[in-house]
């Protein structure tokens, strides 16, 4: 059997209902519950497949892969790439590597912080834009640096994020 | 065998051993608050460190392995500034005060600290946050005292194999809990109390019920019993620096009336009562799939121990119907004494207060299952842990070591060797097996010392088979059969007898004790807990059986009273009601 190839978090919304989704993560799971080690893999497939993680999904993985939930929530508390809150349509990612901090990454930060009324790791209410904050993007002499998505935007001032936030639908 | 020299003498050792290992084989102690005994060592406290010449830096003892011709050095400035400074850190962020701590004078991290000469720390930084958890009925859990060692995840996943504590998040910020800060009450948890026996510090204790106790005492409306456990008389002596092992059945006698309780009984009268009717169980069952050809569940699983039938409802569920339906000897004793006990003495019922103490953490929430009411009141109202009955008698100013030995009243007061059994892995077991067989036979148990070897001691699964010969002619088709036995105590043993019964291992009657020892084990009984404490206990134990003339449950005078005035005999529809229960899927 082929593994059920799992599509990005943006694609789900409209194509695919929920139940199919946890449909296709027991599947995932089930082949897996041999392989010893399979919690990260199936945390990951399980994040791709719905944007986060549900409790919902994480209670299947825990009781298809035998793991006491405790274990199970402890890994993904672990690793900052997990989440358990629901991620927003665009993803801005604020870099505060030392070059970006000392050129004022921090004030644009708590400009998008207040702009958007929203602290490091939360959504937005309209689920269009979740925050978080990187550890150097490797465009030190752009500093500093603001991701969204996969687009960079350099040398960016306090005053310029509104204008940022208003390229993206 | 590999040589290596600590503090300069040869030490030789098995290939593959720690360093702590090894220093402890020559009578070195180098402390540890993290370590587990007989589990893969996890280097979390960080306390345990020595020089080893050649190595870039410290080493924690316990995850380092010996290498031919190794020199450690356990004991110089260095080593010790360096243990000094780690418990200083631990210090620096423990959110708790000594004075006011419930395990002021049992903490391991205390002690260290007093032993290490930390008398200030200089570390003004953030403390943790006391969140306390008491969402179950046995169990506190405070996180500003947690050290993180990891002890409890260990005994937790490791040994009992129930999961419900982990690391959760990182850094400061972590906490050792339920996922996602739940409670305990939202996760599985079987409330064994085993990670509150093993806590360094006072960051998982035992739900105090003393204060309800010495309220009930003091009330002269209320009649307030006492019952204790098997376990109790040969690990209490430990909160008044006797020696492990120790019995000290008289002066516990003597120490519960002078706290006033109207009258001591014992759960080991109600461990008799138990033996009589799961006895029972088992030969009907025994007699309905052998001559009645019907489908019965088969193997027998015993029904003592709360922690493993909370397991059992949520881990395995199909077996259920497996499980005796006896109520645990704590419950029957409940049961009984507020239906023929109350009318004997003449006391209304709704004035009893029943106390047990209990080795077991796990038994404060069996007492307050919702059925276990079948008196028409709940059968027990508190109970306390050895260690709590401990505190009792030291808050009442008994000087316990001084004390002459009494004995417990009657009519529930006398029990028989088999019920002290009770209190140590294989015991019930052999209880059981001693009556049984001589219900059948009309002969006493053919075994040296009414022991059956095979079943005692502390490996983690035993078998045994015995042959059923020379029946009376009404067990007459028993004769010939091979009775199987096994025994598992900590629950990942269970787990893995249960294994290999549904892998067609045969067997008939399986006891399961929850706690690594059975109650003698259990997550009640004074600190610090380890095999050789278990086995000076269990030793005890036996002395306290074979000390006895009345060595099997259906010799016991009280037992064939209670039969003949109040219950008839065993599984009578009386007895279903009072001494019978029944179990439910968890999920």
């Amino acid at each position: 059997m082929t593994e059920p190839k799992a599509k990005p978090a943006s694609c789900t919304c409209s194509e695919v209902s929920e139940e199919e989704l946890y449909e296709r993560l027991k599947i995932i799971v089930q082949s897996q519950r041999t392989i010893p080690g399979a919690l990260i893999p199936v945390l990951q497939t399980a994040q791709d497949l719905f944007g986060y993680l549900p409790e919902k999904a994480l209670r299947m993985i825990s009781k298809e892969l035998k793991l006491p939930y405790s274990e199970v929530a402890g890994v993904v508390g672990f690793y900052s790439y997990f989440s358990t809150t629901p991620k927003g349509k665009h993803t801005i990612r604020v870099c505060m590597g030392t070059a970006c901090y000392v050129r004022g990454g921090q004030d644009v930060l708590k400009a998008l912080i207040k702009e958007l009324d929203i602290s490091v790791g939360g959504t937005t209410n309209d689920r269009k834009f979740s925050l978080e904050v990187g550890r150097c993007f490797g465009a030190c002499g752009l500093a500093p640096v603001v991701m969204v998505d996969d687009e960079t935007f350099q040398r960016v001032k306090p005053s310029k994020v509104s204008e940022i936030l208003n390229q993206f639908e | 065998m590999t040589t290596v020299y600590i503090n300069k003498q040869p030490v030789e050792i098995k290939e593959g051993s720690t360093i702590l290992e090894a220093a402890a084989k020559t009578g070195i102690k180098i402390p540890t608050l993290c370590h587990v005994e007989n589990q893969i060592p996890k280097g979390a406290c960080r306390v345990c460190m020595v020089d080893v010449e050649g190595a870039k830096s410290m080493v924690a003892s316990c995850t380092t392995p010996c290498t031919e011709g190794m020199k450690i050095t356990t004991n110089s400035r260095n080593v010790r500034e360096a243990r000094k400074f780690v418990v200083e850190l631990l210090i620096s962020e423990h959110c708790g005060e000594c004075k006011t701590c419930v395990r002021n004078d049992d903490c391991e991290l205390q002690s260290l600290a007093r032993e290490l000469g930390v008398f200030e720390v200089e570390y003004e930084g953030e403390t943790l946050v006391s969140c306390i958890d008491d969402s179950t009925p046995a169990l506190v859990r405070d996180s500003g005292k947690c050290i993180k060692c990891r002890r409890c995840m260990t005994v937790c996943n490791e040994i009992q194999v129930v999961g419900s504590l982990f690391a959760q998040g990182r850094g400061f910020e972590s906490k050792i809990g339920p996922a996602f800060d739940q409670q305990l009450d939202g996760v599985v948890c079987v409330q064994c109390g085993q990670c509150a026996a093993i806590c360094p510090v006072g960051a998982i204790t035992e739900k105090e019920h003393i204060d309800y106790i010495w309220e009930a005492i003091e009330d002269t409306a209320k009649f307030v019993v006492v019952q204790t456990a098997p376990a109790i008389r040969a690990a209490l002596g430990e909160c008044f620096d006797y020696e492990p092992g120790t019995l000290v059945t008289g002066k516990m006698v003597s120490a519960l009336c002078l706290l006033g309780f109207d009258r001591v009984f014992d759960t080991n009268f109600a461990a008799d009562l138990t033996i009589m009717e799961e006895g029972t169980e088992l030969l009907v069952r025994l007699k309905e799939a052998l001559v009645d050809k019907k489908q019965v569940a088969l193997p027998q699983f015993t029904s003592c121990s709360p922690g493993w039938i909370k397991y059992a409802e949520y881990f395995y569920p199909e077996y259920l119907d497996n499980i005796s339906t006896c109520k645990s000897p704590q419950q029957m004793f409940g049961a009984v004494a507020k239906t023929y006990y109350a009318k004997k003495a003449g006391v209304d019922p709704k004035d009893i207060v029943v106390v047990s103490v209990m080795p077991c953490t796990a038994k404060k929430f069996e007492a307050q299952r919702p059925e276990m009411n079948d008196s028409g009141f709940q059968d027990v109202d508190y109970v306390l842990t050895t260690r709590e009955l401990g505190r009792m008698i030291k808050q009442s100013g008994i000087d316990f070591k001084e004390l002459n030995d009494d004995v417990m009243d009657s009519p529930m007061g006398k029990s028989s060797g088999a019920a002290d059994i009770f209190a140590n892995t294989g015991g019930v077991m052999e209880a059981a097996v001693r009556t049984a067989y001589e219900i059948v036979t009309g002969k006493e148990l053919p075994m040296e010392n009414l022991h059956i070897k095979p079943v005692a001691g502390l490996e983690g699964v035993k078998k045994a088979s015995l042959k059923i010969e020379g029946c009376k002619p009404e067990w007459g088709f028993l004769e010939g059969v091979e009775l199987k036995v096994g025994v598992a105590h900590g629950l990942g043993n269970a787990k893995k007898i249960i294994e290999a019964m549904r892998a067609g291992e045969e067997f008939h009657f399986i006891e399961i004790m929850t706690c690594p020892g059975g109650c003698i084990g259990g997550g009640g009984q004074p600190r610090f807990t380890t095999d050789e404490v278990r086995m000076k206990r269990i030793e005890a134990i036996y002395k306290e059986d074979e000390g006895k003339q009345l060595r099997k449950s259906h010799q016991n005078p009280e037992i064939a009273q209670i039969y003949e005035e109040f219950l008839e005999k065993p599984i009578s529809h009386l007895s279903h009601k009072l001494l019978h229960t029944n179990y439910i899927e968890r999920n």
